[in-house]
């Protein structure tokens, strides 16, 4: 069983598009949405949930105003300015380290785990499917990618699945990390604007530095065609493999709208075209590795 | 005044509305880009003479000579960044340390001396009259809340900020918008935009800040955007329309406001309605 991650390091290039027209090219397949912090492609794959988890991670400190004598020593000790003048908490600020907890000399201050998003197990048109929410404003989200991924994966060898699709998020930092640790291999979607390729070259310097073998598509290639060539000489002389491009289509927003794939919606246009040669490619490097 | 761009969901256009506003008005302006995994503002608005910065947190180092394993350093740190191994060795994960202090305070024996993880860089310059401040996390740098947090220190209050931001809602949005006084919404009037932007307001509504939304490509997809704002009152700023000619300009790292003048007069009039709300 094989995992492909499909990330960008730029945000809005079409990861979420993509990953639902392979979720409609692949077979025996498991579906894994790691972008936490936005979730997106229930909107188009109408999940029914199967089970609903909490996920519990972290604490925050709570100081207990019948015990706290506001001697001062939890605010001076709090790194992250937690702890206004009312002896209050900021449970946004709060980065649940538990210094204020152990060195409060009136052991007034109680560290409960925090409830910060849910996790859930469904079923699709198009496969099962695990996907997660994360609480606004909550941390810890690459420990949620983490768990969403390993719960895919713990599914894919019950059912013996071949594949698993997971969409990741944007960025390269925390959750990011997350979803491409130990992963098979990683699809990069980038735009030809001069942020695609900036962003391009970070993501391809990350994937390198954890050795995660990676390929590039160029979305929307025509809305500048010099760039798109740019970006695919860059990865030629990179570690990373150029797949093909796709052409900028109203389509794929119509298709959205009408919770389709662009595959399901007009399976016969140029993109939805161009998104079956990408795939040949993806699935024939993915699956084939030993 | 701090006006912070955020979004919800990425790619929506919070960079364009970031440098074209910036270059619109007349008052002095500094722009911080607080998308420090993918910092791009510089792209569009290029500092002449950049200083950087590398921006360092502290994490223990143990002393083996006098470390006795006790473990409570071990116990008392939340993220495993430390491990004491069968009462005869130490380890230490910097990667994992989030700069809590608590391992220096409460270790007996005076053993963990102060070491340094990179966090990535801080340039600043000057584009013409504007200030830039931008964070660059270093590739492989998982945490970045805390360069977040240092971009944000360079915003005293003598000039406009305008502060870019990551997309999302978790931790790293929240350490970018946090204490501004106005937050410019960006979407698009697609599903996945009207999805990302209610989270975006949940956010932007637990922090108790006024905020406004610019719809980009404003004739794609569908009036759900629109009757989202409306039913919760949200004012729209400014409408983009997608445009083959915006997407030429901007994806080549230029901007509309010099490019094609006409939108000057309509970033303007994205401040001046700020200055009637704040």
């Amino acid at each position: 069983m094989k995992e492909l991650v499909i990330i960008s390091g730029k945000g809005g290039t079409g990861k979420t598009s993509l990953m639902g027209a392979f979720a409609t090219l692949a077979k025996n397949k498991i579906l894994c949405d790691a972008d936490v912090d936005a979730a997106d492609l229930h909107l188009i794959v109408e999940p029914t949930i199967q089970s609903r988890h909490d996920f519990q991670s972290g604490r925050t400190a709570l100081i207990d105003e019948s015990r706290c004598t506001q001697c001062g020593q939890c605010r001076d000790l709090c790194q992250f300015e937690a702890i206004d003048l009312d002896f209050q908490v900021s449970p946004v600020a709060c980065e649940g380290c538990g210094v204020c907890v152990h060195f409060c000399p009136e052991n007034a201050i109680d560290f409960p785990i925090n409830t910060c998003g849910e996790w859930y197990i469904s079923d699709t048109r198009l496969g099962p499917m695990v996907h997660a929410r994360l609480g606004i404003a909550e941390e810890n989200s690459g420990k949620l990618v983490s768990l969403v991924r390993n719960e895919a994966k713990a599914i894919a060898e019950k059912t013996g699945a071949d594949l698993i699709l997971t969409d990741g998020p944007p960025g390269v930092g925390c959750p990011v990390i997350a979803s491409i640790g130990n992963a098979d291999a990683v699809l990069v979607v980038t735009e030809p604007s001069v942020s695609g390729i900036h962003d391009l070259k970070r993501i391809l310097a990350l994937t390198e530095h954890f050795r995660v073998p990676a390929m590039v598509c160029v979305n929307k290639y025509d809305l500048n065609q010099k760039l798109t060539d740019d970006i695919n000489a860059y990865a030629m002389n990179s570690h990373a493999e150029a797949l093909g491009q796709i052409p900028f289509d109203t389509a794929i927003t119509r298709a959205m709208v009408q919770a389709q794939t662009i595959l399901e919606y007009d399976p016969s246009s140029e993109t939805s075209h161009a998104i079956q040669d990408i795939w040949q490619k993806v699935s024939d490097r993915v699956l084939s590795q030993s | 005044m701090i006006i912070s761009i955020a979004s919800g969901k990425g790619g929506t256009g919070k960079t364009t509305v970031a440098a074209n506003l910036a270059v619109s008005l007349e008052t002095p302006v500094r722009l911080l880009d607080c998308d420090v995994e993918e910092p791009n503002l510089h792209l569009f608005v290029p500092p002449e003479k950049g200083e950087t910065e590398t921006i360092k947190t502290l994490v223990p180092e143990i002393l083996e000579d006098k470390c006795t394993f006790c473990g409570k350093c071990e116990t008392l740190c939340q993220f495993k960044a430390i491990a004491i191994i069968a009462g005869t060795a130490a380890m230490t994960f910097p990667e994992l340390c989030h700069s809590c202090g608590g391992c220096f305070k409460v270790c007996p024996e005076d053993a963990i001396m102060a070491s340094y993880r990179e966090l990535g860089t801080i340039t600043r310059g000057y584009h013409q009259d504007i200030e830039l401040v931008y964070g660059r996390l270093r590739v492989g740098e998982a945490m970045a809340p805390p360069l977040i947090k240092k971009v944000k220190s360079h915003a005293p209050l003598d000039r406009v900020n305008i502060v870019d931001s990551p997309p999302g809602t978790s931790c790293p949005v929240i350490a970018s918008i946090s204490d501004s006084d106005f937050v410019i919404l960006v979407t698009e009037p697609t599903p996945f935009g009207l999805h990302d932007l209610k989270l975006a307001v949940g956010a932007v509504q637990m922090l108790q800040i006024p905020f406004g939304l610019v719809i980009n490509r404003s004739d794609i997809g569908n009036q759900d955007v629109k009757d989202y704002a409306a039913s919760i009152a949200m004012p729209v700023l400014m409408e983009i329309p997608f445009d083959r000619q915006i997407a030429e300009v901007t994806t080549n790292g230029k901007l509309m406001v010099r490019e094609l003048p006409d939108y000057r007069e309509k970033f303007l009039s994205i401040f001046e309605q700020i200055n009637k709300i704040v």
